[in-house]
């Protein structure tokens, strides 16, 4: 564990971003995890995106569920308010928020035991209804705060720290936001901080409901040999299936060297994804082909990274339901209420 | 469903539930009415909770409730019941036509803005600023740098700060529980209407049962068995319900469910001689009827009319 408080103080030169915050700015409480856990450099990679984007820290909200991950938003952004739900049910307090105020970024962090068991339900529905947020799983395939028991998302055949085998088919969270109709889909893996930024940047400038399920090894119960979440296993079965550059709207685009090899995805918001084809048989912009591709690869063992899937012009929950575009939260009585005369007519039609 | 409003509870969030009353457990009678999920509603979630109900009488009240709780829930931070039943909630019901007061306003509750925080109020998130449990709270995303707090199911200190020290949580434990002593105060009180005569007996309902009361205390009264009614509106119970009790010798207890759950939150409410209350209980799905109230209560005051010739 970290028992050490970073002092206020940074060093003067510490570069600031467009709004004059420093990276410290967006940093939260200090880490109580294990040393070395994967969670603790998905925060860290959040912090980075955050800064780099210029987000003003107060307009976002972090919500999480019950469990290790889950207990990572106050690592990360102290500005920000933050509800740690219950188990398995961040996606409908998220939502409820989003429908409070739809000016708010809001970030689900959630680990697989929290999204993947008891909250599977609760991640297809709001995957399925196109919640405007940025979903993170911070998947680990064990549940680590009661000592390592295998999740739903261990592969068949990994060895628990014990030496058992896991006997049950894994559930595969990317092939599951790509069923339900999530329009970005990314995975990464904790240990890859340059890949992660640039996805987490591409998701909060998404709209609809930005799915990343980041492998992030267990340091105390699942990184030994017959481990497919470990640090080794991964970084060996690691397939980065394109290298994502996030480039802001404000950005010139420059001409591009090699057609053949980069797509560039515009966004709704003019952000631009510039993608390095690394794997010759995806087309992240076809769900088929990204569900068969993804497919493909899990039957080889090879962890597939990347952005798998996105839809350029997406819409998100609220589009779809025709809600003001003014925060419902800030709306008056004059707004809200149609009076009594509205009612009469109702009586009228009782009668 | 418990989970979260355990969560609600603990983490002061205003919410609204409408609970449609039918015959349980389990899926028992889906189609059929019961006013039996007062205690579950009461007390629900695992520790230590209470939380407040609204006991609606047809349709009428229910819309002014449901309007009610709104307001009840931002100003008290915490779950509202409105304890409507399947009677109220599907069946047709003559009732004066709606109304709404066009000078009525939300009531937001306690909310820190922006200027508030700018001119250096002192905030915390579970902090009782006013002594009646009530604290102030913030929208997301108000001020840059002051107001934000991160909340959770999990115990923490007056700042929303985590923390599992025992003091500390007792001490929000309690004003948790002086909070549910303020809504006593905010909730819809009783309604008592005095028999012709002065009587040493009385009868306490709510919900549906209303229209059946009135309509029964009428052929009660031919019969010479004089009752004061009083109908509860709301739980946690105003002084006034307990008072009721008190000044009578015997007060009959009618609900529609089978373990007598409003005299239990009586009893658990106010110390009164548990023999003083008898229930007429109906819970065999139907709504309840005049004819009934009145042949149960009949027969047991009849009983107890016995009992004291005896002595005599």
């Amino acid at each position: 564990m970290t028992w050490i408080t970073k002092p206020k103080l940074h060093h003067p030169k510490l570069p600031a971003n467009a709004l004059g915050f420093t990276r410290r700015d967006y940093e939260g409480s200090v880490s109580t995890l294990c040393a070395g856990c994967g969670h603790d450099s998905i925060s860290a990679a959040i912090i980075q995106a955050c800064f780099e984007i210029d987000l003003p820290p107060h307009r976002l909200a972090k919500l999480s569920g019950i469990g290790c991950s889950s207990k990572t938003p106050t690592y990360f952004l102290g500005q920000s308010h933050g509800f740690n739900t219950v188990h398995g049910r961040m996606p409908s307090v998220l939502t409820g928020a989003n429908l409070a105020n739809r000016d708010l970024v809001y970030m689900g962090v959630s680990g697989d035991g929290d999204s993947a068991s008891i909250g599977l339900g609760q991640f297809a529905h709001c995957i399925r209804r196109g919640v405007n947020m940025v979903y993170i799983v911070e998947n680990n395939g064990v549940y680590g705060l009661t000592k390592g028991q295998f999740s739903a998302t261990a592969d068949k055949g990994s060895k628990s720290k014990k030496g058992v085998g896991n006997p049950d088919s894994p559930m595969d969270l990317v092939s599951l936001a790509l069923i339900a109709g999530a329009s970005f889909i990314g995975r990464s893996f904790s240990g890859d901080k340059k890949q992660l930024v640039e996805l987490i940047k591409a998701a909060i400038a998404h709209k609809g409901a930005a799915f990343i399920d980041v492998i992030s090894p267990c340091v105390a119960f699942n990184n030994h040999t017959g481990s497919t979440k470990s640090f080794d296993y991964v970084r060996e079965h690691n397939e980065a299936a394109n290298a994502l550059e996030f480039i802001e709207g404000k950005e010139e685009i420059l001409v591009d060297h090699d057609p053949g090899t980069t797509i560039n995805v515009t966004q709704h918001d003019g952000s631009v994804l510039r993608l390095k084809k690394l794997a010759e048989d995806h087309d992240p912009t076809d769900r088929a082909s990204a569900i068969s591709f993804i497919q493909r690869h899990n039957a080889r063992g090879e962890i597939v990274t990347g952005l798998l899937y996105v839809e350029p012009d997406s819409e998100d929950l609220q589009d779809r339901l025709g809600v003001t575009k003014r925060p419902l939260n800030s709306l008056s009585d004059a707004d809200l209420c149609p009076g009594n005369d509205a009612l009469e007519k109702i009586n009228a039609g009782l009668r | 469903m418990q989970e979260f409003i355990g969560l609600a509870y603990f983490a002061e969030i205003p919410s609204v539930l409408i609970d449609v009353q039918r015959g349980g457990p389990s899926t028992g009678m889906p189609t059929r009415t019961q006013q039996s999920d007062l205690l579950v509603a009461a007390f629900a979630a695992h520790g230590d909770t209470r939380h407040v109900l609204l006991l609606p009488a047809d349709p009428k009240e229910a819309f002014e409730m449901s309007a009610q709780a709104l307001d009840l829930a931002d100003r008290l931070q915490t779950p509202i019941f409105v304890m409507t039943d399947l009677d109220i909630g599907m069946n047709e019901w003559l009732v004066d036509p709606l109304k709404w007061d066009d000078k009525k306003k939300m009531d937001r509750g306690k909310v820190m803005t922006h200027h508030d925080l700018e001119s250096g109020r002192d905030f915390g998130r579970y902090l009782d600023v006013d002594g009646d449990g009530i604290p102030f709270r913030t929208y997301p995303g108000t001020h840059p740098d002051k107001g934000a707090y991160f909340t959770r199911g999990t115990s923490r200190d007056r700042y929303a700060r985590y923390t599992e020290e025992g003091p500390v949580y007792v001490d929000n434990m309690e004003r948790l529980l002086k909070k549910f002593e303020t809504a006593k105060s905010l909730v819809p009180p009783p309604l008592k209407y005095n028999a012709p005569k002065a009587t040493r007996y009385g009868v306490i309902y709510f919900g549906s049962t209303t229209a059946a009361m009135d309509e029964a205390i009428l052929a009660l009264n031919e019969k010479n068995i004089l009752l004061d009614r009083l109908r509860v509106r709301a739980y946690p119970f105003n002084d006034s319900v307990i008072d009721f009790i008190k000044s009578h010798d015997r007060v009959y207890v009618v609900e529609q469910n089978r373990d007598a759950q409003l005299k239990t939150l009586l009893l658990d409410t106010g110390k009164v001689d548990p023999a003083k209350l008898v229930s007429v209980l109906h819970y065999d799905g139907n709504p309840i009827t005049a004819r009934f109230i009145v042949n149960d209560i009949s027969l047991k005051h009849g009983l107890e009319k016995s009992a004291k010739e005896a002595v005599k």
